[in-house]
């Protein structure tokens, strides 16, 4: 069972190391990371994927409330949350091939954000499914790079994550 | 008002001087000169250890014996990394100890400099927190907010690492009045409904058993402890880390639980339908074979720390607090008359009757009488052990009566440990005797810390129960390893009267059991550093035992 947290951590140096020293030692894996400065310029926030059941994912909060860096720890209900993930994906072409890629593209919402001779290079958002999606599709024509970003994810609605603890 | 200019080392001191410290185990180095420089010509007073590790265990054994926060300090690198296995026992154990260490100057660090350590990086998993200075101006700060986090909530460690040119800048002193944390705001409270809900399953248990640990000592909670059993008519078991929590010859004691506690105390745990747990963490040592944990029982768990509530054991009723508070609200809920436990007290009377702690009377000198007599001699001292066999028997034969007066390291269990925080309790409790029992192996792992009691006057006294043996291991090795004694003998060990005699010290020998009480006696009197090397029986074993894995009523008593 996959966890999507979002955790607002005080914006300064080690801290990163901190929540991911935590994962490691505490055996929880991480499935996704990423991290980004908030609204508020002293706070950041990670969203991290985790997997486990709902004993280990008690622990996981409870540990990482147990750091002084981390201010707030929230479970994201993925029915209730926008989530997405940006990916790049480097497309080998040629002039056979560069109007199929660009219809995927156009289907798939995604833009091309790079064309060279032999290769454009095709920036989609959305979910997880999606851009799995995608890169299907597209591995026909030879995916030279991919790059994908960790998942960020947000409480639809009025419901936001405060930086207030408890 | 103009705030005073001042080195950063200079700040350290005025720092440490508004937290109220007294005392420091330290060892000089490179990185901390400009900070010794300042130390010179200040009051507080410091004690040149032998080794780091030293000033760790003893700013730790200070903090037990005294409940304030030790302060430890040490150079960069090797000095640095020399504190970590005292900063683990200390993180494991829940001790407010502040590390302060130098560190190579600011421009070179991540250059693999003369003397450098990533002593942050190293100590993220075994401290509470810890810091990395910046900037001088950030001293105060730092200072406040790690005596502020070592001392509340669960306590623990912090680490302050402080480079060698942020030592000698100039900066502008001013010690906060407060704090403020967005991340840290421990709850002390216990929410009131759920203690209500605790005082209507202990008013409707039959057989209750309170499960207490070193969270009891730590909020001072003793004497609502002794209340709420005394009320509700409960035993009462200890932990390791609990000892001391409950006096051990009250009626209601049924003495430590686990792999070497009492067969009551196990029997009681097993059969019980209510564990009322406070400050503990069901440690493997104490709940055996997890899934045969206490099978009849619902589980009230009391703990400061959040994290610590259904990690082990599943917990029917969980309140997060400071175990004084809970306990006070609690008892105003819990009326004696509504009591319904005569039959159990009763039984575990029988219990304790048919399964006494016990081991061999004959005229050859065992380890527990030794311990059994220092308990006789010296009530009241302050017991520190070292680890294995010896911290075992330190644990059953001393009659424990006050909290803080029995300083073991139990969860990372290290050995090497009670020597030097016998001399950090001693410094903090001059007024007490200290006894540090001791393995003969054990103590060799710290014994050049006899140098510092001497120089520095600590009256600690050192029972060496000497089996020439890592006995703990040894009795292992003889129990699930066919008698094959790999590397567990010690024979050719130091003379340890010599030994004492040597660093300036006291050395007694005993050989005889009609020799210890006096052993002990002129050990006391001489006020003088003190090992007394008792030569006990070699291969005696710590009985009762329950084997690892099983369940804790599955309790052998062992030859």
């Amino acid at each position: 069972m996959k966890h999507t947290l979002a955790i607002l951590v005080e914006n300064k140096p080690g801290v990163l190391t901190r929540v991911a020293g935590l994962f490691s030692r505490r055996g929880f894996n991480i499935e996704s990371l990423a991290v980004g400065v908030t609204e508020n310029p002293d706070t950041s926030r990670m969203t991290i994927v985790v997997s486990g059941d709902d004993h280990i994912l008690e622990q996981v909060m409870k540990q990482l409330n147990k750091l002084i860096d981390v201010i707030r720890v929230s479970d994201i209900p993925g029915d209730e949350s926008v989530n997405r993930e940006l990916a790049l994906i480097k497309v080998g072409v040629d002039s056979t091939t560069r109007a199929e890629v660009m219809q995927i593209v156009d289907v798939f919402r995604a833009k091309i954000v790079d064309v060279g001779i032999k290769s454009v290079v095709v920036e989609i958002t959305g979910d997880e499914s999606k851009i799995n999606a995608m890169e299907q599709l597209l591995r026909q024509f030879g995916i030279r790079e991919m790059v994908r970003t960790g998942k960020v994810a947000m409480n639809r609605g009025a419901k936001t994550v405060q930086t207030e603890k408890h | 008002m103009t705030k005073p200019k001042m080195s950063g080392a200079k700040a350290i001191i005025e720092s440490l001087y508004r937290e109220k410290v007294e005392v420091i185990f330290g060892y000089p180095g490179g990185a901390v000169l400009p900070l010794y420089d300042e130390l010179y010509d200040s009051d507080i007073r410091h004690i040149l250890v032998r080794h780091e590790q030293a000033a760790a265990h003893a700013a730790d054994g200070y903090s037990r014996a005294t409940g304030k926060a030790g302060v430890c300090l040490a150079t960069s690198g090797p000095g640095a990394t020399n504190l970590v296995t005292g900063i683990a026992t200390a993180y494991m154990d829940s001790v407010p100890v502040i590390a302060i260490t130098g560190q190579v100057p600011r421009s070179l660090i991540g250059y693999d400099a003369f003397q450098e350590a990533n002593i942050t990086g190293i100590t993220l998993p075994i401290t509470k927190h810890n810091y990395l200075v910046q900037d001088s101006k950030d001293i105060p700060v730092i200072i406040k907010e790690a005596f502020y986090i070592a001392q509340t909530g669960r306590p623990g460690p912090v680490l302050i690492d402080v480079p060698k040119d942020t030592q000698s800048e100039i900066m502008e002193f001013e010690y906060p009045a407060e704090i403020k944390m967005r991340g840290y705001k421990p709850t002390y409270t216990g929410n009131e409904q759920q203690v209500k809900k605790a005082a209507s399953l202990i008013l409707k248990a039959e057989k209750p058993v309170l499960y207490v640990g070193g969270g009891i000592i730590i909020s001072n909670a003793t004497e609502e402890l002794r209340s709420l059993a005394e009320s509700i008519m409960a035993p009462v078991t200890t932990t390791l880390m609990g000892m001391g929590a409950f006096p051990s010859g009250h009626p209601l004691s049924l003495g430590m639980l686990g792999m070497h506690g009492t067969r009551y105390a196990n029997y009681a745990v097993q059969e019980s339908d209510l564990i009322i747990a406070i400050g503990v963490r069901f440690d493997d040592r104490v709940t055996g074979k997890i899934s045969a944990f206490a099978p009849n029982a619902r589980i009230i768990h009391l703990d400061i720390d959040p994290a610590e509530i259904g990690k082990n054991v599943r917990v029917d009723l969980p309140i997060v607090g400071d175990a004084k508070n809970i306990l006070k609200t609690l008892l105003k809920y819990v009326r004696q008359e509504q009591v319904r436990t005569e039959a159990w007290t009763r039984k575990i009377e029988a219990w304790k009757k048919e399964y006494p702690l016990t081991y061999k009377k004959d005229n050859l000198l065992r380890p527990q009488f030794v311990v059994e007599q220092i308990s006789e001699t010296c009530p009241d001292a302050i017991i520190v052990t070292e680890v294995g066999q010896n911290q075992m028997w330190a644990a059953q034969y001393f009659n424990y009566k006050n909290p803080r007066t029995f300083i073991s390291s139990g969860g990372l269990g290290t050995m090497g440990y009670g020597f030097p925080a016998s001399m950090g309790a001693k410094v903090g409790r001059p007024e007490s005797t200290v006894i540090d029992i001791a393995g003969d192996g054990s103590f060799q792992m710290n014994s050049q810390e006899l140098a510092t009691v001497v120089q520095n006057d600590i009256p600690v006294i050192v029972a060496i129960l000497n089996n020439g043996f890592l006995g703990m291991v040894r009795q292992w090795q003889e129990l699930f390893f066919n008698k094959r004694f790999s590397a567990t003998c010690l024979e050719g060990s130091v003379d340890f009267v010599k030994l004492a005699e040597a660093y300036g010290a006291l050395g007694l020998r005993v050989t005889k059991k009609s020799d210890v009480k006096d052993a002990i006696m002129e050990a006391v009197k001489s006020e003088r550093p003190t090992i007394i090397d008792f030569v006990v029986e070699k291969q005696e074993n710590v009985s009762p035992m329950v084997p690892a894995g099983a369940a804790i009523n599955e309790i052998l008593d062992l030859e």
